[in-house]
């Protein structure tokens, strides 16, 4: 590297060298179709699927709306356990205030589930 | 193109000479990726032959793949039914250029000891072109490497150019065959063709 070269030159090279490199790959895959080795796709070979058998019925398919209850209250445990982990891990070191406002925080997790199940979420109608 | 004399003579001095075909072909024949999949009894034996006793990949060859889209090769390992033989058909499709079929045991080649079942194809050579017969039931896992063998001989034999180059670089050589269909009382058609024609039988007097 030159010393008064601009810092990110070298970056720019290797950008460079990164899409001349692919690009000689894939137009070297093109060559050697053309010269030697045609390409010869079919209507089964272009196919989607791949387990031999053909595909019946219509992949939308539909899903209970029910469901998004249980996204919802899936929330919850999610949450819960994103700031669980620091929380245990700092736990030692934790100070009573920090301490009290976990708590809180975790109450009001707790309460949103138990309003949820209060509220019949957790039963399959 | 170097003649054979001058070329034994270079490699006695240290000078290694190729061509493009060649490369190519030596490339090919060390990586024959199989079709992940088999029919029946003969399976085991395929599957013994990829594990370490027997050791497939000494030829290059264990790496078994699940999709048709990245297989060279179909080992067709078992009993086809005729339930089978158009999923089989339509695998082989799937599989992209350049392709090669081995028949593994009696009842791949013929129908084996099912032969006289109303459900088993008599052999898959009625519908694809099979490059490798393997005999016996079930054959012994060198045997499947033995014709594997003889499999990377044919594709070390095959041309790049000319008339005589290998079926795929060939533009009107198929790559797809037709997949039969179920008929009321067999396979609709029972054979293909264009791959397969029954032995005729000359009675001598
Ligand atoms: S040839 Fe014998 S071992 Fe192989 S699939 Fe047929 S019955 Fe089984």
């Amino acid at each position: 590297m030159p010393a008064d070269g601009h810092p990110y030159l070298f970056l720019a090279l290797f950008a460079g060298a990164a899409v001349v490199f692919c690009l000689s790959l894939l137009g070297l895959a093109r060559l050697w179709a053309m010269l030697v080795s045609p390409a010869k796709p079919g209507p089964t070979k272009n196919a989607p699927y791949e387990c031999s058998l053909a595909s019946q019925g219509d992949a939308w398919v539909q899903f209970r709306s029910a469901y998004y209850l249980y996204a919802i209250i899936f929330l919850v445990f999610d949450v819960e356990t994103v700031f669980l982990l620091p929380f245990a891990v700092a736990f030692t070191h934790l100070s009573v205030g920090a301490f009290v406002a976990m708590m809180v925080f975790l109450l009001l997790l707790v309460e949103g589930l138990v309003w949820a199940w209060r509220k019949g979420a957790l039963a399959w109608h | 193109m170097i003649d054979e004399g001058l070329r034994s003579e270079l490699s006695k001095q240290g000078v290694f000479t190729t061509t493009v075909g060649e490369l190519y072909n030596w490339g090919r024949k060390n990586s024959i990726w199989p079709l992940n999949f088999g029919l029946a009894c003969c399976a085991i034996e395929m599957i013994a032959a990829s594990m370490a006793r027997f050791d497939i990949s000494r030829f290059g060859s264990e790496v078994f793949r699940p999709s048709p889209r990245q297989a060279d090769l179909m080992i067709v390992a078992g009993t086809v039914t005729k339930k089978m033989a158009p999923q089989v058909v339509r695998l082989y499709n799937q599989m992209p250029e350049p392709k090669y079929v081995i028949a593994m045991g009696a009842c791949a080649i013929s129908g084996g000891p099912f032969k006289q079942g109303y459900n088993v194809l008599k052999g898959i050579d009625r519908y694809l072109p099979v490059d490798v017969h393997i005999p016996g039931c079930p054959p012994r896992p060198e045997a499947l490497l033995h014709a594997l063998i003889t499999l990377q001989e044919k594709i070390a034999g095959q041309k790049l150019t000319g008339p005589e180059r290998a079926p795929h670089l060939q533009e009107e050589a198929p790559s797809e065959y037709p997949i039969p269909d179920y008929g009321a009382y067999d396979l609709d058609p029972p054979k293909n063709p264009d791959v397969w024609q029954p032995p005729v039988l000359a009675r001598k007097d």
